[in-house]
């Protein structure tokens, strides 16, 4: 299973060693009084240097809890992670033990979240909170992190860094927020950086600006990005590759720009579809019919199957793999080159 | 013995846990069985159903639950509890230990510690009931008022909560009882009615906190605001949308008062400024058997622990109720 | 800081007048009779009734009244017993025994009841946690005076650990006991409020934010949680000091403690109203002010009150 699934870039297969980030088959689930959820249900991505990896789904589909498990932060209980390996330049970071792997964190993969206003510590001023990167993990004096956070705040461009490095995060703006957690990320020069939904609680014209400001820092730092959403919009302009997940599993696979004109999965075709066209102005909104499954509950054979135009019994009976359709492009889907056709 | 002042906000004090936030999303991902799968959920259930179904399996509900309804019971019809006299003393008998003939046995004047105990209960459940219920009709009329029409309106009332939130409870008992004493010739009635108006009138902050907060936040809702512009009236906002969403935090502080107001009321019995003979009641009865305590401990530990049981209960009735509504355990 | 405590302060004052007001009618201006209770059992010899009604100008309409007592008040003249005794002097003499008392109790709800709050929430679901929910339930739904005398009996009476009664020194060690059974039932509160404030913040966005950069649970727990999770305590470390002192006047009734507590417990007994409302009024004058620090503390830890 794993060779069709993981999709290395093709410098690193060419170069012949491992990529930047690698998961391979993971699993994680839930256990909770409802039942066990199965989040992730063999997740294979992989990411190398100044590449950007979006990783698009809806609520619920395991593109948070995958992140969180690579950075393992995942709160157990009641997560598990119960299948799978997730590799740091060859390195198996799920079977260190934890004070190994908190290493890692923060130092070469860090994690941007959110809604900026929850994920800062609201007593402590946003210059503390940035330096204690510095303090704790370099050992810096108070004075030295003072002045490299200054510096990391004028990069991420807060206006004023200098008198408004001792403020609280609840006396700035959401854009500004989301930069100070930007630049909390990167204060050590991390290796891959994981966005979860960075832009999702802000105003587009702020959207806008904040994935410039990742773009930038990516290609001068050279790091990999992974970068999780739902918004297909925000993906186009800065995702390399693009790996789209449903009920814990990716069911698509592509570079950016193929994708979009020619999707090669049913979810996927549904989720472009959806979007409002302003040429179709008048016309009924398509949606995807149907909703998300709970995931104690997972339909049999291929998840997407009970809200699928493209069913067969098939589908209902047998899982579909990961499967190349076209060279580059996985789908898992039995009638992967059906939709592809379709789009033509 | 803590002020019930002080309940209110640290309600989430006597309550736990949280759903896991990506567990929640995990299985909130939508409802719909998949074809083939197992009808689990045929009709929507309410909030209250929920709670009602979730409580009947709490074991601290059910034994609470029992505890109090005894006591209403002893409360109301105490002869059934004893055939004894709680008025008939012989000093002769006076501070003899338990024994087959009095099961509590008896006190300093001589009367049976059992028969006092038993028709003690209705004077503690008396106050609080009536406490409660005068504290939840002012607080939460008053609550209702502040939170509807804001403005100056509230401000009065938020200002005027304020200052009777400066006065602590006991203390303010104590003040309100001394400056209007009773004595052997008071009626009964009187007596008890004196406690109960002492502490309703400093303890209906609370509950008009709560009712504020609801009213306030169940205001800026958008369903008022549709149902505003559908032409409904005040009244009728307050009828169908504000008063079901504030039964829940009402009903949980109301029980918790009842018992923390029995609690009050006993303290101050005990001081000699509350409840005084010729009422029969536990708070007296520990105050009359504290002389002895070393020598005869069985006038004091008996009204005791039917006090604590009493308190207890309702505290931990209270404590149940509030988890079965607490929506984040579902 | 300085802007907000100027606020506070202001705003103090309206509250202080509304209660004392408050105070002061419950205590003479209701109808009836104002000195009913003030004189023991008896009632008033003429010669107080005239002495009394001359200082505190009953006769006068009753805004006068307040504003002359105020006035007295201001002055430090809280009335004089029948007897003569002045309530001040009474309670200059009685407030040192009680604050430390008060001190002693406050130091164990705080260590205490913080350290239990910390311990449970930590180990949420484990023995201590629920060992921590289960006794704080008892001590917060005992009665205070019931908590007295069980200990009393059990620690002072029958394991002899503890002497019985205070003497007039009231030194710390006979303090102990008595700090511990005041300090009960807040200490519980104290403890199951730090604990649930724990037990959230440490599911909050923040905690995870600061695990994800690679700090140690130590140093996340410690630092980041604590620090929110004590904000809300203090709020109520400060309400609460209200049932604190209500408490005292049963504890030192019971231990024999000559504090303040002491003073009104005994004064009740005697029907002495004006003792024993001119004590409560200063105490209730206390618990405002400790209310007016604590609140001012509390914007000094949390930036986002200050700020608003």
């Amino acid at each position: 299973m794993a060779t069709t699934d993981t999709y290395p870039s093709p410098e690193a297969a060419a170069a012949g060693h491992a990529p930047l980030l690698e998961v391979d088959d993971l699993q994680v689930e839930f256990r909770t009084r409802d039942g066990v959820a199965k989040a992730v249900n063999g997740v294979s991505y992989s990411l190398d240097e100044g590449e950007t990896l979006a990783v698009l789904g809806e609520s619920g589909s395991g593109k948070s809890v995958t992140a969180l498990a690579v950075m393992g932060i995942l709160d157990s209980p009641p997560g598990f992670v119960t299948g799978g390996a997730v590799r740091f330049r060859g390195q198996d970071l799920l079977s260190l033990p934890e004070d190994e792997r908190r290493a890692y964190r923060g130092r070469n993969i860090a994690m941007v979240f959110q809604d900026a206003l929850s994920a800062l510590n609201p007593v402590f001023p946003v210059g503390w909170q940035i330096g204690e990167m510095f303090r704790v993990h370099e050992g810096m004096s108070k004075k030295d992190a003072r002045g490299r956070v200054i510096e990391l705040m004028e990069r991420v461009r807060i206006p004023a860094a200098r008198e408004r490095v001792d403020d609280y995060p609840h006396q700035f703006s959401g854009g500004m927020r989301q930069r100070i957690m930007i630049a909390m990320a990167i204060a050590l020069d991390p290796d891959v950086l994981i966005a979860d939904e960075p832009t999702t609680a802000l105003d587009v014209t702020v959207q806008a600006q904040i994935m410039e400001l990742l773009r930038d820092l990516q290609r001068e730092r050279k790091m990999g990005l992974i970068l999780i959403t739902h918004d297909l919009g925000v993906v186009a302009d800065v995702a390399d590759k693009i790996s789209v997940m449903y009920a814990g599993r990716i069911m698509e696979k592509a570079v950016v720009g193929e994708i979009y004109a020619r999707p090669s999965h049913p979810y996927t075709k549904g989720l472009l579809e959806s979007i409002p066209r302003v040429d179709l102005k008048g016309q009924d909104l398509s949606a995807i019919r149907g909703l998300p499954p709970s995931l104690t509950r997972i339909p049999t054979g291929c998840e997407f199957h009970p809200r699928c135009p493209y069913a067969q019994d098939i589908c209902r009976e047998k899982r579909p793999a990961l499967l190349e359709v076209v060279p580059g492009r996985f789908s898992a889907c039995h009638f992967a080159q059906e939709v592809l056709d379709d789009s033509i | 013995m803590t002020d019930p002042n002080a309940l209110y906000p640290p309600a989430a004090a006597l309550a736990d846990e949280k759903v896991h936030p990506e567990a929640e999303t995990a299985l909130e991902a939508g409802t719909e069985a998949p074809p083939g799968a197992p009808q689990e959920r045929d009709k929507p259930r309410s909030l209250t159903s929920d709670a009602w179904h979730d409580l009947r399996r709490n074991p601290i509900f059910i034994v609470s639950a029992v505890i109090i309804v005894v006591l209403v019971v002893m409360a109301a019809f105490p002869g059934v509890f004893t055939n004894k006299d709680p008025r008939f003393c012989d000093l002769n008998l006076s501070r003899q230990s338990p024994s087959a003939d009095a099961w509590f046995g008896y006190d300093v004047q001589g009367c049976d510690v059992y028969a006092r105990t038993i028709y003690g209960a209705r004077a503690s459940i008396l106050v609080g009931l009536f406490t409660t219920l005068a504290v939840t009709i002012i607080g939460g009329l008053i609550g209702m008022i502040a939170g509807f029409y804001s403005g100056w309106v509230d401000s009065v009332l938020s200002r005027v909560l304020e200052i009777f939130f400066g006065i602590p409870l006991l203390l303010g008992g104590v003040l309100v009882l001394a400056s209007f004493p009773s004595g052997p010739n008071t009626p009964q009635l009187v007596t008890v009615g004196k406690v109960v108006l002492a502490l309703a009138v400093l303890a209906w902050t609370s509950l008009a906190r709560i009712m504020r907060s609801t009213v306030i936040q169940v205001k800026h809702a958008d369903y008022v605001s549709a149902a505003r512009a559908l032409g409904g009236g005040a009244a009728r906002i307050l009828r169908s949308h504000v008063l079901p969403n504030a039964v829940a935090p009402v009903i949980v502080y109301a029980t918790i008062v009842f018992g923390i107001f029995i609690g009050v009321e006993a303290t101050l019995s005990f001081l000699g400024i509350g409840l005084q003979p010729p009422v029969i009641s536990w708070g007296v009865a520990i105050n009359d058997a504290s002389t002895y305590i070393r020598q005869s401990p069985h006038m004091l530990l008996f009204p005791g622990a039917f006090l604590t049981v009493t308190v207890l209960a309702f505290i931990m009735l209270g404590d149940a109720v509030r988890d079965a509504f607490d929506p984040r355990l579902r | 800081m300085g802007r907000y405590t100027i606020r506070r302060v202001l705003q103090m004052i309206p509250v202080v007048i509304g209660t004392t007001l408050l105070i002061f009618v419950m205590v003479w201006a209701l109808p009836g009779d104002p000195f009913a209770g003030k004189c023991g059992d008896r009632p008033c010899p003429p010669q107080y009734v005239a002495q009394m009604t001359e200082k505190f100008n009953l006769n006068e309409p009753w805004y006068v009244q307040y504003f002359l007592y105020m006035g007295n008040l201001l002055q430090g003249d809280f009335g004089e017993t029948i007897s003569g005794m002045s309530v001040a002097d009474e309670l200059a003499r009685t407030y040192p025994t009680t604050a430390k008392l008060a001190a002693l109790a406050i130091f164990f709800e705080i260590v205490i009841g913080i350290g239990a709050g910390v311990l449970a929430g930590l180990r949420k679901g484990g023995f201590i946690d629920n060992l921590v929910l289960l006794s704080t339930l008892f001590f917060i739904a005992i009665p205070i005076f019931v908590i007295g005398y069980v200990s009393q009996l059990v620690f002072g009476v029958q394991l002899g650990i503890f002497p019985v009664t205070v003497s007039s020194e009231a030194t710390f060690y006979e303090l102990l006991l008595p700090a511990l059974v005041l300090a009960s039932g807040t200490l519980a509160y104290v403890a199951r409020v730090m604990r649930t404030n724990l037990v959230e913040n440490l599911r909050s966005d923040y905690v995870r934010t600061a695990t994800a950069k690679g700090l140690g649970r130590r140093r996340v727990v410690g630092i980041h949680t604590v620090r929110n999770s004590l904000i809300p305590v203090i709020t109520l470390i400060g309400a609460d000091f209200g049932a604190l002192l209500g408490g005292a006047i049963v504890t030192e009734g019971i231990f024999n403690i000559g504090g303040v507590g002491g003073l009104i417990f005994r004064n009740i007994r005697l029907r002495e109203g004006a003792m024993v409302t001119g004590a409560v009024t200063v105490l209730v004058l206390v618990f405002l002010l400790v209310n007016l620090f604590v609140d001012l503390f509390y914007a000094a830890l949390d930036p986002r009150i200050r700020y608003d």
